[in-house]
């Protein structure tokens, strides 16, 4: 098990309506470790994802970050929610806002840097994700690839301990989904501290540290995606494998 | 067309004293609105239930009623205020209520991913509010709070009859004065039309200026 742990969930537990979407979950993510989540749908791994910035509540449980317990509602929340990044999966740029605008916004309100200084900042990760040329477009001109590639220069401005992706090249075009991929393996490599809900198998095989295997709301398998792939344990992780890697 | 030009000084009293009631009670039902509309959205439970309380009562108390509590009720709790501020007060309480629906609705049309990218970033409430959802909201409520408006500037007539200078009350003397009852009240329509029809001109100016673009 990791020796830094900065994301912990313990026996959290959640329901929506009478479907028990997190069951029991136990999870450590180590500091500047990859763990890619997978699963079928309604797996309970959005939601878990979710959860660790508590843009879903937990029923029972705890979920710590470097230690110290998730907050409720309020300021502790919002400091620490600019800690912990988030990647969606529909990108969720700032519709009225151009893409300096976007990156830029929650250095001004959050971390209270003065405006050159977060334009100057926003357009260092614009150029690392490859998108300088677009700062001042708005995020409706943009194809998807770019926008997810802006919502994680917009993530990344915070200087997150952790970012969080959820799905983040499910609503992508096939061809854009490596120009994502290439900026995250970057961030993995760089020792960003990533939890990633994905479908792409590529992805978690070459840049993940532990696979997660979630199904019907439990951790069903946790192990190296060489492990994983080659040699799942469960039932369910075959059936699961076995459908997706057919094609 | 005697009626206007004789008594033309009585009907601009009456005409600046509707266009008044109606800026000061807008101004004043905006702002409750945005308030109430905050509230209403919050994530403390107490505010919501006051958000609520105030739209459920405002909105569906008669207007007439509202004028009678405020410039009956007030006084008797010791607080004795120009007839006009009165006035405003129970036409902008009235109106914020409906003011902070349509707000609530435009926040309704912004998507909740929105909200959740700007809580994600570390924004507190007000921030998500202010700097993300309400601009977005904005865009689309400005035709339904130019109608409310305009509704408004219509039932500050109710103003006339607790003898505040308004445009409708000036028929009153004219009636007494012996001028044809119809062409007093065309003349009174027409300053009504002037005063809506100026605000529904704002309103398109704004529409086409930050409107939604499609």
């Amino acid at each position: 098990m990791a020796v830094d742990p900065l994301i912990e969930l313990r026996d959290v537990n959640k329901h929506f309506g009478e479907l028990h979407v997190l069951q029991d979950i136990n999870l450590t993510v180590g500091r500047g470790e990859v763990v890619v989540v997978i699963g079928p749908s309604g797996s309970g791994k959005s939601t878990l994802c979710r959860a660790v910035n508590r843009l879903e509540t937990i029923e029972s449980g705890s979920i710590l970050i470097d230690g110290k317990p998730l907050p409720a509602e309020g300021k502790g929340l919002a400091q620490l929610r600019a800690e912990v990044g988030m990647v969606f999966q529909s990108f969720n740029l700032f519709a009225h806002k151009t893409v300096l605008a976007n990156v830029s916004l929650a250095q001004l309100k959050v971390r209270k840097r003065k405006k050159e200084e977060a334009d100057r900042r926003s357009r260092e990760l614009l150029e690392r994700v490859g998108l300088a040329s677009q700062a001042d477009k708005f995020p409706v001109q943009l194809s998807g690839g770019q926008q997810q590639r802006v919502a994680i220069a917009r993530a990344l401005a915070m200087d997150p301990k952790a970012l969080l992706f959820d799905e983040p090249t499910s609503a992508l075009d096939p061809e854009m989904i490596n120009e994502v991929l290439e900026v995250m393996q970057q961030l993995a490599q760089e020792g960003m501290t990533m939890v990633v809900v994905t479908h792409e198998m590529g992805f978690a095989r070459s840049a993940a540290n532990r696979v997660v295997f979630m199904a019907d709301g439990r951790v069903v398998e946790d192990r190296t995606p060489e492990d994983f792939f080659t040699a799942p344990e469960s039932d369910r992780a075959k059936d699961f494998l076995s459908k997706i890697l057919k094609h | 067309m005697d009626v206007l030009t004789d008594n033309f000084s009585l009907y601009g009293e009456g005409f600046l004293g509707t266009v008044e009631l109606t800026v000061y009670s807008s101004a004043l039902a905006l702002a409750l609105g945005f308030v109430m509309a905050s509230f209403r959205v919050a994530p403390v439970g107490s505010l919501r239930v006051l958000g609520t309380v105030w739209v459920t009562v405002l909105r569906n108390t008669p207007l007439t009623l509202l004028f009678f509590a405020v410039l009956l009720g007030l006084p008797r709790f010791g607080l004795v205020l120009p007839f006009q501020l009165f006035a405003v007060l129970a036409l902008g309480c009235y109106t914020s209520a409906f003011i902070c629906e349509v707000l609530r609705s435009g926040i309704n049309t912004v998507p909740t991913g929105q909200g959740e990218a700007a809580r994600s970033l570390g924004m507190t409430f007000g921030q998500t509010l202010n700097q993300v959802v309400l601009p977005q909201a904005f865009r689309s409520v400005i035709p339904p709070v130019g109608s409310t408006l305009i509704a408004l500037a219509k039932n500050s007539a109710i103003a006339g009859a607790f003898s505040v200078t308004e445009l409708l009350g000036t028929y009153r003397t004219l009636n007494e004065l012996g001028y044809s009852i119809i062409w007093t009240f065309i003349w009174i329509a027409v300053g009504y039309l002037i005063i809506t029809l100026t605000i529904s001109a704002l309103f398109n100016v704004m529409e086409k200026r930050w409107g939604v673009a499609r």
